[in-house]
């Protein structure tokens, strides 16, 4: 039977040549930033480039929450607070080494995540967002109240007294690189599993994902925990880099507005987006910062522009949803060299995720 | 008498909360908005009031009342203008589009009215007390702030249950498809609404901007009580919202009685025991939700 042996074979695509192009030049420019930066650009900017690295990551993991669990946090820096405070607390009062520090510092964050959850996942929607808020500042306010953790003057870090300032800038330049790389890829990998579908069809329909059986509360509560801890790891990275943490400025409420604007100017809900707006973000509040607080008047303009008019963000807006550096969608196509009308069909059909 | 003087000092404060949260309220009984750049709102209303009442010889009455109308008409057009156009955008998008505006009002107060801190004279309203007991006066200003807030909200309350518009108004909250199909403006019910909150807002941040010193910044405290409040009450009753600032202010008082430091903590502890206990409020739903 030949009509049989015709019948259109579908195919399920993940990506294409475009997406091996994009991650091409996202491996380069890691390869860049590892090897050529450091010898190239000042101290002072390296420092600032770890800047650059915290931002992605508290824009990635404040992606995962919003964009992809429909959770809108403006509490994180409670978990910044928590991993900052953890960090030192650990390399210092306690002794540990400080990679093993940072780590423990995020997982310290994620646990306080989890048990507050049963807190605030009593509120939905905006109220949720400020419940996060009073969350934050609790914890401001109890730490300000420990003199174990400096009160309210904060704390420093004393674990690099005796290095020298080069080898310390690189060390945590290096550190801050990986970080950001880990939170990216492994956020990529998850959103490409079971879970990561899952938590694609709570972005777009709570209601529909339930009742196709997703545990929309478990797994809200894994991104809860999950995009915590990478606050805190975040939070940890700014604390080392800065040496010193107090609470007014760690757990300061700005950083939300960073997170936020960064992620809805990149592109809520990719995993490209947050990438690209650390960057732009990164790169205007470097031109931008001699203006004093306008520069923030200008992004929350822009946010809300892009929000009311372009919500799929500068990533959308360019790519128009054709070029996928990271692969999340599954594309139906039809294997058949006379059916590429069927095929064209197939992808404009295709999910978006 | 020290505890009792704190609980009635608490109360007196609890009015300036409900005051403060009543806006909040209404906008998400009848939008679904949570407003948050509700606190950013009041402290540019506390601003207009001060300019208003330092650049005019009018009575301070009159410039509250100015900049009640002006931020009402704000409010209206602040609706028609950007939130109806971000309530089609799903969920998210007010959300997001709130808070960008008050990152942007208090960036630009911060540039406009620097970061000194203000407040309103009032003369000698601020410091006139009546004795009630040793140990236990009223100030005639907070007593004040606590009618004109219960009187916000009953009035508010009637306008909801009582008149034409505020049948409109609950209906298109209920529906605002079917309300819709009956004739009703949806877009203009909703602008209303947002209007009489951000005019509530505005006569709460001149009341807040007359009893404390207020910064560009101090919209977040205000945002984060006003919706302590919200939800200790009970999320779409203005009675509720009343009780929650009371509620709200004791906690505060008392707390802040057992160690200064420990006043605001005090607050936030009782409002997570109430999501803990009985996350619906203590007084959930009445006619307005």
């Amino acid at each position: 039977m030949s009509a049989a042996k015709e019948a259109p074979h579908a195919v399920v695509r993940r990506g294409g040549r475009s997406s091996v192009a994009g991650a091409a030049v996202m491996v380069a420019a890691v390869v860049v930033l590892a090897v050529w930066v450091p010898y190239n650009v000042s101290l002072g900017g390296l420092t600032q480039l770890v800047g650059l690295f915290s931002l992605i990551i508290l824009a990635t993991t404040w992606n995962l929450l919003a964009g992809y669990g429909g959770l809108v946090s403006i509490g994180q820096q409670a978990f910044i607070g928590a991993g900052g405070y953890g960090v030192i607390y650990l390399a210092d009062a306690v002794g540990l080494p400080l990679v093993i520090a940072l780590l423990l510092a995020a997982v310290v964050a994620g646990l306080l995540a989890f048990v507050t959850s049963f807190l605030v996942f009593r509120l939905v929607g905006g109220y949720f967002a400020i419940g996060t808020w009073v969350l934050a500042e609790g914890f401001k306010l109890l730490t300000t109240q420990v003199d174990a953790l400096g009160g309210g003057s904060g704390l420093s870090l004393q674990a690099f007294s005796g290095t020298d300032r080069v080898t310390r800038i690189a060390t945590v330049y290096w550190l801050g690189l990986a970080l950001a790389v880990i939170v990216v890829v492994a956020t990529y990998v998850l959103m490409r599993s079971p879970v990561g579908l899952g938590l694609t069809a709570i972005r777009d329909d709570v209601k529909a994902a339930s009742s196709l059986g997703v545990h929309v509360r478990r797994w809200q509560r894994f991104v809860y925990v999950a995009a915590s801890a990478g606050a805190g790891l975040a939070g940890a990275l700014i604390a080392v880099n800065a040496l010193r943490v107090s609470p007014d400025s760690i757990y300061s409420v700005n950083y939300s507005a960073f997170m936020i604007f960064i992620v809805v100017i990149g592109g809520l809900g990719t995993i490209e987006g947050p990438i690209i707006g650390a960057v732009v973000f990164f790169v205007l509040q470097q031109q931008l910062s001699s203006y004093g607080t306008w520069y923030l008047v200008a992004l929350g303009a822009l946010a809300v522009v892009v929000v009311l008019f372009a919500p799929t963000g500068v990533w959308g807006l360019l790519t128009r949803g054709r070029l996928e550096m990271f692969p999340l969608g599954h594309r139906v196509e039809v294997d058949r060299p006379a059916a590429a009308g069927g095929g064209r069909a197939g992808r404009r059909s295709a999910t978006r995720a | 008498m020290t505890w009792v003087n704190a609980v009635v000092q608490g109360l007196l404060l609890g009015g300036q909360y409900a005051l403060l949260a009543c806006g909040l309220s209404l906008v998400f009984g009848v939008m679904r908005i949570v407003n948050l750049a509700h606190g950013a709102l009041a402290v540019t209303a506390a601003y207009l009031t001060l300019w208003l009442s330092q650049r005019t010889s009018l009575p301070l009455v009159v410039c509250l009342v100015a900049s009640v109308l002006v931020f009402a008409g704000v409010g209206y057009l602040l609706q028609r203008g950007l939130l109806n156009r971000a309530l089609r955008g799903g969920e998210l998008a007010p959300l997001l589009v709130t808070f960008g505006l008050a990152v942007i009002v208090v960036n630009l107060l911060q540039e406009i009215a620097t970061a000194n801190s203000r407040s309103i004279s009032i003369g000698g309203l601020a410091t006139s007390s009546t004795r009630i007991v040793d140990g236990l006066s009223i100030g005639v200003f907070s007593l004040l702030t606590l009618v004109v807030a219960v009187a916000l909200i009953g009035l508010i309350q009637l306008f909801l249950s009582r008149t034409a518009v505020g049948r409109a108004m609950r209906a298109t909250s209920d529906d605002p498809g079917a309300a819709r199909l009956m004739g009703i403006d949806d877009r203009h019910m909703y602008g209303l609404a947002t209007a009489i909150a951000v005019g509530s807002v505005a006569a709460a941040g001149a009341f807040l901007g007359m009893s404390t010193q207020f910064t560009p910044g101090y919209g977040d405290l205000v945002l984060i009580f006003a919706f302590e409040a919200v939800i200790i009450g009970g999320l779409g009753s203005l009675w509720g919202t009343l009780l929650g600032g009371l509620v709200l202010g004791v906690a505060q008082t008392v707390g802040a009685q057992v160690e200064p430091a420990y006043g605001i903590l005090f607050g936030h502890v009782v409002f997570l025991a109430v999501l803990a206990l009985k996350p619906s409020g203590l007084m959930p739903r009445t006619v307005t939700a």
